[in-house]
């Protein structure tokens, strides 16, 4: 019998893996094939990337389409034979895969995402095994050794939050939930640039779940929630398959590996709104609330979900935990540079011409990641800007690419490593209609709690215009300025406060796209048509 | 404005019990608000104006409460929506990948624009802000399904089958008022 693996991950499905698998079906209707199902590798240019199991390991062919499946069946495509173009050679062999540092994304289309014995043959829950031999301190200590910090964006370390929670007093109070802590996983992933989470959830399913787990049971919670945006409807089908196995096999619910621990786990899809990123914001909207940002403090850790102490972590912090408790706090610390320990899941997305995920230690720089990995732009033109960190990270001009990536050495040159996205523009990019973008993406997506955010950003979107428009474009550029001032100072969240770096870098590194003759500028569409 | 293919202020075929006990059904977990509101949107496509009153009844808040969420979320459209919901990703790494130029043809294929659905109800087009296919882009969704590479041509498509397909399986769709 003949192995062959078709990915059904959002990227591999949005190019056609099921097609891809149907044809493969038919065409091999009276072979001997089991076809598996797998999540991705993260080489997104190559899907659909599919696998067969050969003496020699899995061997792999891309990117395939459904008509292609024929002629690779003639040119030994069972037998891993090397003669059709698609060919790829041994996918552990693959440059842009081999080189990588996978931790997190050991897995990660290696095995089918919702069998939990595949989970567990690669390494699954030796994680909880060791943390239920563990005190609850002990596990701290372990996830504080790691080094590990939060991986949402703004970097915390994960072991003082958990360290915070485990000693926060939760009998206090008399609602309902007096007693109780718990565990919440950002799942929201709004920035644009970035897919690792969802990659985590598609291909994976079980080391969020087991991350999850060992956390409940570092601060004694029995209850955690995965806030998941609604635009991910794949992942929301993989994970509640995920939960309900692990529920069945004894690894959720209220006896844990008959630990006498309890913990149980539910998805909470979000509701389009990016701010519920932020995770004041997001605990307002899993309350049934409009997502609104709180004040801080009182902190999350003490006051979350309900009122009660609470764990929010991003999913890849939560995803790093199995490892850190396999194989020691020690072994993750060794990968990385300075503060920024471990790997960190960099996406290549945009206008790249192989995109998708690198994981690495921290310290490569940009360039190697645009250039190596990336192998430059899809269009075949010139890398003009690239925005890391998501929507309100800054737009980096090519001086800047040597920086090591690292989240000290990217603030020092006022950037942000952030969740790890990169979207790569070419030389066609207009920077104002970037600028622009940032303002409207403020406006649309603002909670309204703020004026400067609110109302400064729509100001922003109209001053832009008369920039373009060249009127009194002197004035527009200084009255731009003040705007982001404003946002700066006038901001409870990064939201508003950070909006201005996109804006600030496209003014400062690309200023001819500001003082263009504007019957040659080109028009930016808007969400009001 | 453009014309829904049934009155928004219809309540007549409200299912109401349908609602109360889906209210019920979630009323005990913690936060029950989101996850009602998204199994009646799953099923009609929109929350109902006549459903703000039974959510908020079963749940015991205040009906101005029960619409300030609904005010506040993107997904929960207070007006019917079109038997095909097209999402046009308009977020960086699709616009480096030249979403700009698709959402520009979306609108002009279907003659609408964003929030707005089609006269003959098969369309309704939304903006989206990344749908974690970035490195695949330009994206749409439409319905549940998420596309990769999108070219206009894949776009024009994309429409035509998924008109093409229920269309078979409902012959006697209804006209649209106009
Ligand atoms: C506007 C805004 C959007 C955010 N969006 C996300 C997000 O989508 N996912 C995420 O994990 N963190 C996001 N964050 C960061 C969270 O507020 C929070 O720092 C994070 O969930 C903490 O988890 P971590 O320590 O594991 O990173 C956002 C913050 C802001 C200000
Ligand atoms: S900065 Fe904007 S998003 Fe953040 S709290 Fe203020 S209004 Fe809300
Ligand atoms: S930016 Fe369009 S899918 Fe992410």
């Amino acid at each position: 019998m003949t192995r062959i693996y078709v990915p059904r991950d959002t990227t591999a499905l949005s190019l056609g893996a099921n097609e891809v698998a149907e044809a493969l079906k038919q065409a091999c209707a009276d072979r001997d094939i089991d076809l598996v199902r797998n999540g991705s590798r993260g080489l997104f240019w190559l899907e659909p990337l599919i696998e067969v199991e050969t003496d020699r390991g899995r061997v792999a062919y891309g990117p395939v389409t459904s008509e292609d499946i024929p002629a690779l069946l003639d040119e030994g495509l069972l037998d891993g034979q090397p003669g059709h173009p698609l060919y790829q050679g041994p996918t552990e062999e693959i440059p842009y895969l081999k080189s990588q540092q996978r931790l997190t994304f050991e897995r990660a289309g290696i095995i089918d995402p919702v069998s939990l014995d595949d989970y567990i043959h690669h390494g699954g829950y030796v994680g909880l095994r060791k943390a239920l031999a563990k005190t609850a301190q002990e596990i701290v200590d372990e996830v504080k050794t790691s080094g590990l910090r939060g991986r949402g964006g703004a970097a915390f370390p994960a072991g003082i939050k958990w360290q915070t929670v485990l000693d926060a007093d939760a009998r206090t109070g008399s609602s309902p939930y007096s007693k109780r802590k718990f565990i919440v996983c950002n799942a929201d992933e709004g920035d644009s640039g970035t897919f690792a989470d969802r990659l985590v959830m598609e291909a994976d399913p079980f080391m969020l779940i087991e991350g999850m787990t060992i956390a409940g049971l570092a601060v004694g919670a029995d209850t955690g929630y995965i806030y998941l945006r609604s635009e991910y409807p794949v992942a929301h089908q993989i994970l509640n398959e995920a939960i309900a196995t692990a529920e069945a096999e004894g690894y959720l619910g209220d006896n844990v590996l008959n630990s006498g621990k309890a913990f149980h786990l539910e998805v909470r899809l979000g509701a389009g709104a990016y701010i519920c990123g932020e995770e004041t914001s997001l605990l307002d909207s899993l309350e049934g609330k409009r997502g609104q940002v709180r004040v801080k403090p009182p902190l999350p850790a003490l006051k979350g979900a309900f009122g009660q102490p609470t764990v929010v972590n991003n999913v890849l912090t939560l995803a790093a935990v199995p490892f850190i408790l396999a194989e020691g706090g020690e072994a993750y610390a060794d990968y990385g540079m300075g503060r920024s320990r471990g790997t960190l899941a960099f996406q290549l997305t945009g206008n790249i011409e192989r995109g998708g995920v690198v994981e690495l230690a921290f310290g490569h720089t940009l360039r190697e990641l645009l250039e190596d990995y990336g192998g430059g732009t899809a269009s075949g033109r010139p890398i003009r800007a690239v925005q890391v960190g998501g929507p309100l990270g800054a737009y980096m001009p090519e001086s800047q690419w040597d920086t090591p990536l690292d989240y000290e050495a990217f603030s020092e040159v006022g950037a942000v490593v952030g969740h790890g996205g990169i979207v790569v523009f070419d030389d066609t990019v207009d920077m104002l209609d970037q600028a622009r973008f940032a303002m409207e993406f403020c406006a649309v997506e603002s909670c309204g709690k703020c004026t400067p955010c609110r109302i400064g950003s729509t100001r922003g979107v109209e001053v832009i215009d008369r920039i373009r428009n060249n009127e009194h474009r002197d004035n527009n550029l200084i009255l731009l300025e003040d705007l982001c001032d404003t946002l700066e100072d006038g901001s409870l969240c990064a939201m508003g406060g950070m909006t201005p770096n996109p804006v600030r870098s496209a003014l400062q590194y690309f200023p001819d796209d500001f003082h263009r003759d504007s019957t040659t500028a080109s028009q930016a569409t808007s969400e009001e048509a | 404005m453009h014309i829904s293919a049934q009155d928004s202020s219809a309540g007549a075929d409200l299912p109401r019990d349908w609602i109360q006990v889906e209210v019920a059904a979630h009323k005990a977990k913690p936060g029950p608000l989101l996850p009602i509101l998204h199994s009646i949107r799953n099923r009609l496509g929109y929350i109902p104006e006549a459903a703000v009153p039974l959510i908020a009844e079963g749940l015991q808040i205040t009906r101005a409460e029960v619409h300030g969420v609904i005010s506040f979320y993107h997904d929960f459209n207070t007006h019917p929506v079109g038997r095909n919901r097209l999402q046009v990703c308009r977020a960086e790494a699709c616009q480096a990948r030249g979403c700009r130029s698709l959402e520009a043809h979306a609108q002009e294929t279907l003659g609408i624009g964003y929030h707005q659905t089609t006269p003959d109800g098969e369309f309704t087009l939304e903006p989206v802000y990344c749908l974690g296919n970035c490195a695949t882009g330009p994206s749409v969704r439409l319905n549940d399904d998420i596309h990769g590479r999108v070219t206009p041509k894949r776009l024009d498509a994309l429409l035509d089958q998924a008109t093409t397909q229920p269309l078979t399986l409902q012959p006697l769709a209804e006209e649209p008022e106009s």
